[in-house]
């Protein structure tokens, strides 16, 4: 029997369900490049005052401010996605005899994060 | 009121077609007509050579599963009328192998499916009588049950169109349905196909799968929970024998 397999080039732009796939997996790229901003400030910080001072300056720069803004926007995006997805990654979840519906785990992870975050950053600016 | 609505089919015919063409049709049609409807008009009074499967009408045989505008759906539950006033582009499901027009192959799928056991296996069958469940263990896997094999899964998920080997979503949530049945002892057996690097760990979690499913099954939901249970399997399988 004479079959046709159609080509999967392109996949990705057919619909709009796999853009959004895309952008969650291509986010990490930034993500990465993040954390090894983040890292090489650790080291600065190693070598001594003026040195951290130099990495801090140069974070202010605008192309500096432009990255890590469309870093945070990627990161709370894939963060929401993981979030969202997170019921289908556990067994059912059990109160007593009734189920916790998935739109409640994923409620409360995100305000947990929310809140978490918030108290972290509300911690730092105190005690600096 | 009748209406009319383009409806551009993909063919192809193996002993003339090199590559598959588009033809469009015009569907008059009223506001109740269905696209399969609409397929078995062009077939009844335009073009009797155009082949597409169907048999139950309602969403339950699961045999009318194409792409309408690049979506998979059951024809039979998607209407017309949802199209007009644009038109309506109706192809085989993605990534199967094309047999003619819009009926695929699902060879591949079917021995897949049989490589899960989807059946209960039992050593303690009730001599008399039935299986004794509690509606909470009957919760663990209802939803699973409900999959009538229309592909559409299969045809969302851009892992099985890249490797076909990837056992893919559909086969997956069928053979979770039976492990997380209280009455099933066919676990270990199924273990291998879920550990297998065809397994659950071909899937990236695009979770479009769960999305197009049109009798409310979670695929996505089984494979990842799977991955929990290849990883228990991985580390504690010395513990568990």
């Amino acid at each position: 029997m004479r079959t046709y397999t159609r080509p999967m080039a392109g996949w990705w732009r057919r619909n709009p369900f796999y853009l959004w796939y895309m952008l969650r997996e291509a986010s990490c790229v930034f993500i990465t490049i993040y954390a090894l901003v983040l890292l090489t400030g650790l080291f600065r910080l190693a070598q001594g005052k003026e040195s951290f001072d130099r990495w801090l300056e140069s974070l202010a720069s605008p192309v500096s401010i432009a990255f890590h803004a469309i870093a945070l926007l990627l990161v709370l995006y894939h963060a929401w996605t993981w979030f969202k997805v997170m019921p289908r990654t556990m067994p059912f979840v059990r109160i007593g005899k009734r189920r916790v519906p998935d739109g409640f785990i994923v409620s409360f992870a995100f305000a947990s994060s929310v809140v978490l975050s918030g108290a972290l950053f509300i911690a730092v600016w105190w005690f600096s | 009121m009748k209406r009319t609505i383009q409806v551009e089919c993909l063919r192809y015919h193996p002993e003339t077609d090199a590559a598959p063409r588009y033809q469009t049709y015009e569907v008059p049609f009223s506001d109740d007509m269905s696209v399969l409807q609409g397929l078995q008009y062009i077939k009844d009074q335009l073009d009797g050579s155009l082949t597409f499967r169907w048999s139950c009408r309602m969403a339950i045989c699961g045999s009318c599963g194409q792409m309408v505008n690049g979506v998979p759906v059951l024809g039979c539950e998607t209407f017309l009328r949802d199209y007009y006033p644009g038109k309506l582009r109706v192809e085989p499901l993605n990534h199967f192998p094309i047999v003619r027009d819009l009926a695929i192959d699902q060879t591949d799928f079917l021995k897949k499916l049989e490589s899960v056991k989807p059946y209960v296996i039992s050593s303690n069958v009730p001599q008399q009588g039935t299986f004794v469940q509690t509606p909470r263990q009957m919760e663990d896997y209802y939803q699973y049950s409900q999959c009538i094999n229309c592909l559409l899964c299969y045809a969302a998920c851009p892992q099985y169109g890249l490797n076909s080997s990837f056992t893919g979503p559909g086969a997956l949530a069928l053979l979770h349905r039976y492990n997380a049945d209280s009455r099933d002892e066919g676990k270990s057996e199924r273990m291998k196909v879920v550990n297998a690097e065809d397994g659950v760990w071909g899937c990236t979690l695009v979770g479009y799968c769960s999305e197009v499913c049109p009798k409310g099954v979670d695929p996505a939901r089984a494979v990842n929970q799977n991955k929990i249970n290849s990883t228990k399997d991985y580390f504690f399988r010395f513990w568990l024998k």
